[in-house]
């Protein structure tokens, strides 16, 4: 696993923040809005100058954020999982982003056509380049490099498609994640849809103002059975159920029911072959907006009825990091497996009217076999993981 | 293996693709450096108040969806999976400009929401209510291969019996006159039916939408097989052939036994070889086709040469317009397709006739 947030640059530092309670939000330092007084925000405190130092990149190499951000995490990642040669078997990579190079894009709008000092950037703009830049950074060649945007369930579905392609004997390894940087155009974009807290976001609180956005990367490498054998490697934890469905209710709003919710929950524990009553903890989408918290509330409660089980939302630490939420939170999901504890769910005070739904604020230790992660965007996508400690 | 159908299709592009009953009957050419959709009548596939908030993307996308879940019978499909090199690009580019030139004030929700990449598949899902898996694929020139690919694993794990799959890409000006800036797209414009002698870096650029219908189940409205997908980072020319042949050894199918092979040439003079390569090598006895021309290059032309190869093998036709060389044969039996773009995110598909 590899991790890039606001609250750390590996997932043992991110682990401390959360143990520790650290949030990672701020005033934003490093993009000129007007908006800078207005909202709070997840911000990686490392420069693209560092990022670029950190990667071994000449400071001149025309890389968006998302790329760099999604570069060190996916080294990290590999790093961790102990492979020496990419190439050696049928890897692949997939990478979930909203954004691609819209930051540099923005920036160089009207200069590209007043002098070609940052023409390098042109071709960046799109989704797949990032990737792209991802998996020549890491060595990979001739192999599966595709890119998902589903907006903010895309690292969610990235880890879903991977492990599908695993499970059909497509691939032997592949590299699953998410990258997504900061920008004007997702600022000015949640903006305008007034769903930015001007404070700490407060998931699940009666009172919850919206969400502060963040940036991060994380990836996870994902490897099939027989090179686990083969190689006898340690196994952090296994996915063991997924489901994509969608809402097919709004362009960007939640089905007060949560429908997609439900359908994508439920087909995640029939893939899993888990019960209801399996599932320990719940990594909740918890963006604290006033519709998705009020509509995954629901969905929990449509499908686990009065023993929803404990549950948090670590979006109060690092920000809604849109296309990479699904992965960063999938790192979470396996780290409170490994050190069994569940995650504090911060800034909550008053429960919601709509229901007693109460989430995890505290620290909690806990002997955990299964966690269930959700993502959900733009477009009704909603996106559920299972991830357990044993096969 | 299961057989993967091709049960319906619909395509909106530069040629008059719209009307299923008809086959390239009547080639349009262009002289330029960008081509543009030949319109169908939205009206009737979209209200005109809906049509009027809609992205060119969103709108040619409905319309070529609507002609596939027509033609294939279907009201509703299990899942929905699109590949788009740049989605709704236009509203990104007006959102953007937006910003810029109001300095991040008056802006309106509705550009930016339009901008989501996943807007074509999630807008699809909504007016047909279809609540299943619905992904959408953005990596460049494998944006439409990536969706083939995953549609193909989920019906023969029985994820699903039916999938609508597309490719949609919009062709907008800031993005012309920036790969203009850097050459990859031409700077003269070309006379289409010259594409491959143009002489000139760059590309003609386009737009367009293919929707199909894809089934673990053969109906009888079905084109064609899809036998196997698979793309690829990076080739280089070099490895092209033997990367070919172990493709097609997967398959259990000889190059020689390739009736057609349909090659992504876009008359970029730095990038054309690869196709040269398999022209005068490995398929230099077999028919060759193009397409390009007709359809302009844009991320996902290659869901036009996926159309392309359908119609081919229902129709047992090879228009003269596609034709590359002066081979051909009685019948079309397995059609293998291969594309690139600058170099990189290479693809092949073959096809079998039903």
């Amino acid at each position: 696993m590899g991790v890039l947030s606001a609250i750390g640059n590996t997932p043992e530092d991110n682990h401390a923040s959360l143990i520790s309670e650290k949030a990672g939000i701020s005033r934003i330092t490093k993009i000129d809005t007007i908006h800078k007084n207005e909202i709070m925000v997840g911000e990686i405190k490392a420069t693209n100058a560092e990022l670029k130092q950190q990667l071994g990149l000449s400071l001149d190499l025309p890389f968006s954020r998302t790329a760099l951000l999604g570069a060190v995490a996916a080294a990290q990642a590999i790093k961790s999982a102990h492979v020496q040669d990419i190439n050696d078997c049928r890897t692949g990579l997939i990478s979930g982003t909203t954004v691609g190079g819209m930051d540099k894009s923005e920036q160089y709008y009207y200069d590209y056509f007043q002098n070609d000092r940052h023409w390098g950037h042109i071709n960046g703009l799109h989704a797949g380049d990032s990737t792209q830049k991802i998996a020549a950074y890491l060595g990979l060649e001739e192999s599966l490099v595709t890119t998902i945007s589903t907006a903010c369930s895309s690292a969610a579905n990235a880890i879903m498609l991977g492990t599908r392609m695993i499970k059909s004997g497509l691939l032997d390894r592949v590299i699953v994640g998410g990258s997504d940087c900061l920008c004007k155009f997702t600022i000015n974009g949640f903006k305008t849809l007034m769903i930015l807290s001007d404070t700490h976001n407060t998931p699940f609180d009666e009172n919850r103002k919206g969400l502060n956005l963040g940036e991060a990367a994380a990836y996870l490498v994902l490897e099939s059975e027989e090179i686990v054998k083969r190689r006898n490697k340690d196994v952090l934890a296994y996915v063991k159920g997924y489901g994509n469905a969608n809402d097919a209710f709004h362009q960007t709003a939640s089905s007060d029911d949560g429908d997609g919710a439900v359908l994508a929950m439920e087909k995640a524990l029939k893939v899993a072959g888990l019960n209801k009553n399996d599932i320990d903890y719940i990594n909740a989408h918890g963006t604290a907006t006033p519709n998705n918290d009020l509509s995954e509330g629901r969905a929990l409660l449509r499908i686990f009825g009065k023993n929803v089980p404990v549950f948090s939302s670590t979006k109060a630490f690092t920000g809604h990091t849109l296309a990479a939420a699904g992965g960063i939170e999938a790192v979470y999901s396996v780290l409170a497996l490994q050190h069994n504890v569940i995650y504090p769910n911060l800034n909550f005070e008053t429960p919601m009217k709509e229901f007693d739904l109460i989430p995890q604020t505290q620290l909690k230790e806990k002997k955990l076999r299964t966690v269930l992660s959700n993502s959900f965007g733009f477009g009704g996508n909603c996106s559920t993981l299972i991830f357990s400690k044993e096969a | 293996m299961k057989p993967i159908y091709i049960n319906s299709i619909g395509s909106v592009s530069a040629q008059k693709t719209y009307n299923n009953r008809e086959f390239l009957t009547d080639v349009v050419s262009y002289f330029d450096t960008e081509i543009r959709v030949i319109d169908p009548d939205y009206k009737q596939f979209i209200p005109p108040a809906a049509a009027r908030r809609m992205a060119k993307g969103i709108k040619m996308s409905t319309v070529s969806s609507q002609i596939a879940m027509t033609e294939a019978g279907l009201e509703n499909v299990d899942a929905i999976i699109v590949g788009t090199g740049l989605g709704c690009i236009g509203d990104s580019e007006k959102f953007v400009s937006a910003i810029i030139d109001n300095n991040e004030q008056f802006l309106t929700p509705t550009r930016f929401i339009q901008s989501s990449h996943n807007t074509v598949a999630g807008q699809i899902a909504l007016g047909i209510g279809c609540k299943g898996h619905n992904f959408t694929f953005v990596h460049s020139s494998i944006s439409f291969e990536s969706a083939l690919m995953d549609s193909k694993m989920m019906l023969e794990n029985n994820e699903a019996e039916n999938i609508l799959v597309g490719g949609v890409d919009e062709l907008v000006s800031h993005h012309i006159d920036t790969h203009k800036l850097i050459g990859h797209i031409k700077k003269e414009p070309v006379a289409t039916k010259d594409l491959l002698q143009s002489g000139t870096k760059g590309m003609i650029m386009g737009e367009g939408a293919s929707f199909f219908v894809l089934s673990n189940k053969k109906l009888p409205s079905c084109y064609a097989e899809l036998v196997a997908i698979s793309t690829y980072n990076t080739l280089s020319k070099e490895s092209l052939i033997a990367k070919v042949k172990s493709f097609l050894e997967e398959s259990k199918t000889l190059p020689e036994t390739i009736d057609l092979v349909i090659l992504g040439n876009n008359g970029d003079i730095e990038f054309d070889h690869y196709y040269d390569t398999l022209r005068n090598d490995l398929f230099k006895d077999t028919p060759q086709a193009y397409y390009k021309h007709l359809c302009g290059e844009f991320d996902t032309a290659s869901g036009f040469a996926f159309w392309l190869a359908n119609k081919i093998l229902k129709t047992q036709t090879v228009p003269e317009a596609v034709q590359l060389n002066q081979k051909s044969k009685p019948t079309t039996g397995t059609v293998l397709l291969y594309n690139q773009y600058r170099g990189e995110n290479h693809s092949l598909t073959l096809l079998r006739r039903c």
